[in-house]
């Protein structure tokens, strides 16, 4: 050990300096993932429409992100003459600070994560469950009726998909027997969650869809009927952050899909060639293969109307994810395959 | 010495928060306090070790019922000004209140006794290497079972009653009904009628109802 790593890895000092490089080495990658989601959307979302997309600022219109990012950054931040102002800055804040903050537990590689806690999993669910206050907030804050609109329904749709979410995450943790991220990654090597817990996969995804107000759930925006709902009195900067938001969250859906089900960093062939390709490629990649289906899904599904929503969730999700769980258990006992921790 | 100054910290923000909670004039700032109450409790659970119990905490209280009472609170619009006038009038009653409880507790206080090997396990939430979510359902789910259940089915009567209050038959809503949309035929709905030249068509009679 040289000095700079005694310092980095020993001392007070360096251990701080060192999980803010790690960070640094987390966010600046998911944040250029971010600007470039926007144009992959737009891509996908062309080419599904038959269009060509944006493609006249730079070759492939690669320069797109950048473009609209100088152009939010130059516009006025308006705040309503009734809105709450410091509640009215605070929710974009928020919402994009959280879509942030979960990504420390993710491990991106095999005990590749800033935080490598023990209950990891409930870390990333206590944070997505936080993320519905930036919402509320937002739709309080501005005081517009269509903003309050939006609130009310995505408050109450994140709160009825939390349910099934919730059931589908102890599914697989009886599976694992740990709640640490790497410890469930590290458990699908023989076979990914994916296959034998196929109904809660989908589940899952379809929860997460709607726990980022996604389309076919996005009623909380529903342009057609409550213009842009809860941020339609947001500009420039401040609109900017939760367009952000949405789109790290789209991310962290699909990264806590991939490390649920999808084998994490796990090689999908796992023989020679493949596995000396690194785990972060195939994190990476199974990240994109999520977030092409939430564009897919987007690009193909009208709106889901309000009480179809409630019901799929209610009445559609929550007994199937129940009864998944009870029959998992039952197997896992049954065959003297339960994790004794 | 960091970890006192933290607990410090951390415990002066949740008691100002609380008292925030009862003394802001704006319900909706009073639940964003009670919020941030629930999140210095989970810090304050994570200092101690007991990293499950501040994530449920979390989970639960902010992500779940704190959002419902946010709802509410927004949903109703609640005359603060009104309530606040009947403060006068409730004071005696509350302080009344207050103090019997608080005197009962000082009784209790006086007769209390810590157990001996109670002081020394304070920070120390799960015995020997077990993971703390480990240990407590390994508590919870073997001596304490009966207590658990009991808990449970206290919940679940609550929530049947919540259920049965709200349930209403709402004939006079046009609820959509998806099967009987689904099995509607063509033949059931449509007939045609060849209309006579100035004298028009008549309805059929299992029409008229619709029209």
């Amino acid at each position: 050990m040289n000095s700079l790593e005694t310092f980095l890895f020993t001392t007070d000092l360096g251990i701080v300096i060192l999980t803010i490089l790690k960070s640094l080495a987390l966010i600046v990658p998911l944040l250029i993932g971010v600007a470039y989601l926007t144009l992959a959307e737009r891509k996908v979302l062309g080419a599904i429409q038959l269009r060509k997309g944006p493609n006249v600022v730079g070759p492939f219109g690669l320069w797109q992100p950048f473009a609209d990012a100088i152009k939010m950054l130059m516009k006025e931040t308006i705040i309503p003459a009734g809105a709450n102002r410091a509640l009215f800055v605070l929710a974009p804040l928020l919402t994009f600070g959280l879509a942030v903050t979960a990504w420390a537990v993710i491990p991106v590689s095999n005990h590749w994560a800033i935080a490598n806690i023990n209950v990891g999993i409930l870390y990333i669910f206590a944070i997505s469950s936080l993320g519905v206050y930036g919402i509320i907030i937002a739709g309080w804050a501005s005081n517009s009726k269509y903003a309050f609109l939006g609130a009310m329904r995505s408050a109450a749709q994140m709160v009825s998909y939390e349910v099934s979410m919730g059931f589908v995450i102890v599914t697989v943790i009886m599976c694992v027997g740990s709640q640490n991220l790497n410890d469930i990654v590290l458990a699908q090597r023989h076979i990914w969650f994916a296959i034998p817990l196929f109904p809660m996969f989908i589940i899952f995804f379809i929860s997460g869809l709607a726990e980022t107000n996604r389309a076919p759930f996005d009623l909380a925006e529903g342009d057609t009927e409550i213009v842009a709902g809860f941020f339609v009195e947001y500009s420039a900067m401040s609109f900017a952050l939760f367009f952000l938001g949405e789109y790290a969250n789209m991310i962290l859906i699909s990264a806590t899909t991939t490390v649920l089900f999808l084998g994490g960093w796990l090689s999908p062939l796992p023989f020679i060639p493949f596995t000396w390709i690194p785990g972060v490629f195939w994190f990476v990649f199974k990240i994109f293969v999520c977030l092409f289906v939430f564009i897919w899904v987007r690009g193909t599904l009208p709106r889901y109307r309000y009480d179809q929503i409630m019901a799929l969730g209610w009445k559609v999700f929550l007994p199937i994810s129940l009864v998944w769980l009870v029959m998992t258990a039952g197997f896992l006992e049954i065959f003297g395959m339960l994790p004794h921790a | 010495m960091i970890a006192n100054l933290a607990f410090d910290l951390f415990s002066a923000i949740l008691l100002g928060s609380a008292v925030m909670v009862v003394s802001s004039r704006n319900p909706v700032h009073s639940v964003l306090f009670l919020i941030l109450c629930f999140i210095n409790a989970a810090i304050l659970f994570l200092m101690a070790g007991a990293e499950f119990l501040a994530l449920v905490l979390v989970i639960v209280y902010v992500g779940a019922v704190a959002v419902l009472f946010m709802f509410v609170v927004m949903m109703l619009d609640v005359d603060f000004s009104e309530l606040r006038e009947g403060v006068q009038r409730y004071a005696p009653i509350g302080a009344a209140v207050g103090l019997v409880l608080f005197v009962e507790l000082a009784f209790v206080m006086v007769n209390w006794v810590i157990a001996p090997g109670a002081a020394g396990m304070r920070l120390l939430p799960a015995p020997g290497n077990m993971t703390n979510t480990a240990a407590l359902g390994s508590v919870l789910y073997t001596n304490y079972i009966f207590l658990f259940q009991l808990a449970g089915a206290v919940l679940l009567v609550a929530m049947i009653g919540a259920i049965v209050l709200t349930l209403r038959d709402r004939k006079r809503g046009k609820t959509q009904d998806i099967d009987i949309q689904h099995s509607r035929m063509p033949a059931d709905t449509l007939s045609m009628v060849n209309a006579k030249l100035g004298a028009g068509a008549s309805v059929p009679a299992r029409h008229e109802d619709a029209l």
